[in-house]
């Protein structure tokens, strides 16, 4: 094994926010997460519906609060993982052509280090030096936060495509870009799709904490319950939280597995 | 305009260094933690599927609980301040750390195992001597990482008034419109990155020192 495949074997370590990928899941592993779930919300249900709501829990926990929130939370999601993805994929590419090779370890250091970059710290750096708050605003931080992450699982993925490989589709008579196209990308499916599960997870988590820049979301639940000091509003806002990033991440995982190259 | 951000920094060097220590000290005990933990879960888990693929799936669904949730959940069980923080610290970087262990342990050659058995090794004698530390610079690479991930995640924890610069940032945000509210989220960030740089030399210096001579 030579020098440069063993680094390139420790960068994939570098991206530990990428969620884990069963291999072959048996249909007890596909069901044991929907299967806790519900459970999860049906035992959050009784619960309420056991307490007598007082009228600050009320303002909180009724239907159409909780889907206002949930809603905008997917959207808050859903945006800022569109734009994460277009902007983080192709600069993956551009990073991992040929010419960024002698500053690629240094690159891939400082995006390493990144990753220690408080996502509060952004967004509430948006609010308190430019004044920029709500939706807009909470995508901007969203986005900022995730790009770092998806680059490096781009980059790192790109990398791990066999140099023998691209060698033999050069000697075949394929261009730089037709090696791109027709070689580098279908084995980076994989890799994309991970890009993609590891943004919306991070997304939908950070979109927890917009509340602060008056971007809604779930986020805007357990302050309530904070700052009122209900401890069943904080409760139903950290479990459905919680239900909702286990069933976003799920269904991306499913997507993952579904739509992976055939001979991968 | 009133101070500028070096003036305010030399200001408040007393109280950075106090927030840098109690960030220091929660990411670093959390690290023990998962290490320990984590390099445990794995080396029980590693040489058979199920358990193994149990184990990622279940440590995988926690770092996919979203830190401010998580932070609540646990302010049932354990109160507010340090507890819950140490402990959700340490539930995020066990995944990681465990992916890591098993990784690093089922990529060691098969042969050299063999040969080890062939030697008259006994099980734990290959894992203590064999196996682990070829599998060592991969663990460590983990704890790396994952220890920048933590920096970052425990300034959320000042939401449950947990220790370190999380602080200074969420105060920022409630002075929003004073000129000094710039300077404290300023601050706090620049002091999680400089832990992350110190950490990470840090983790790499110990990384050099602990990896075995042979595989250097």
């Amino acid at each position: 094994m030579t020098a440069s495949t063993q680094d390139h074997k420790h960068d994939r370590d570098l991206v530990v926010q990428t969620p884990v990928r069963t291999t072959h899941r048996t249909l007890t592993g596909y069901l044991a997460m929907p299967i806790v779930l519900a459970l999860v919300c049906l035992a959050l249900y009784l619960y309420v519906s056991s307490l007598e709501l007082d009228s600050i829990e009320q303002r909180s926990l009724n239907a159409s609060a909780l889907t206002t929130a949930i809603w905008e939370h997917i959207q808050l999601a859903a945006v800022s993982t569109v734009l994460t993805l277009i902007i983080a994929v192709p600069a993956g590419v551009i990073l991992t052509r040929p010419f960024t090779q002698r500053i690629r370890p240094y690159l891939l250091s400082i995006l390493n280090l990144g990753q220690a970059m408080p996502t509060i710290a952004i967004l509430f750096l948006l609010a308190v030096a430019w004044l920029f708050l709500g939706f807009q605003a909470a995508i901007v931080g969203l986005v900022l936060y995730a790009i770092v992450p998806v680059l490096l699982n781009t980059m790192v993925g790109l990398e791990q495509v066999d140099d023998s490989i691209l060698e033999s589709a050069r000697g075949m008579g394929y261009s730089k870009f037709g090696a791109l196209r027709k070689i580098e990308l279908p084995l980076s499916v994989p890799i994309i799709l991970a890009g993609v599960r590891t943004a919306l997870v991070i997304n939908v988590g950070t979109a927890t904490l917009v509340t602060y820049i008056n971007a809604g979301g779930l986020g805007d639940i357990i302050v309530a319950g904070l700052s009122l000091n209900r401890i069943s509003v904080q409760l139903v806002g950290a479990v459905l939280t919680a239900v909702l990033a286990l069933t976003i991440d799920y269904i991306a995982g499913l997507a993952e597995d579904l739509l992976r190259p055939k001979g991968l | 305009m009133g101070l500028n951000f070096f003036e305010f920094l030399i200001a408040r060097s007393e109280d950075m260094l106090e927030l840098g220590l109690e960030h220091a000290a929660i990411v670093g005990v959390s690290v023990l933690l998962a290490t320990v933990l984590g390099v445990s879960l794995g080396i029980a888990t590693y040489r058979r599927e199920k358990p193994r693929e149990a184990v990622l799936a279940i440590t995988g669904s926690f770092l996919t609980i979203p830190s401010f949730a998580l932070f609540i959940l646990l302010i049932g069980p354990l109160g507010l301040g340090w507890a819950p923080v140490l402990v959700a610290l340490t539930m995020y970087g066990l995944m990681p750390i465990v992916r890591n262990t098993v990784t690093g342990l089922r990529e060691v050659d098969p042969a050299i195992v063999e040969s080890a058995l062939g030697m008259g090794m006994s099980r734990t004698q290959r894992l203590l001597r064999i196996e682990l530390p070829i599998a060592w610079p991969v663990i460590i690479t983990g704890v790396r990482v994952t220890t920048l991930v933590l920096l970052g995640i425990a300034a959320i924890g000042a939401i449950v008034l947990g220790p370190g610069f999380g602080e200074l940032i969420f105060t920022g945000l409630q002075r929003v419109g004073t000129p000094v509210a710039v300077n404290m989220i300023l601050a706090g960030t620049l002091g999680i990155i400089i832990l992350a740089i110190l950490f990470d030399i840090a983790l790499y210096l110990l990384r050099k020192i602990t990896t075995s001579q042979g595989i250097r």
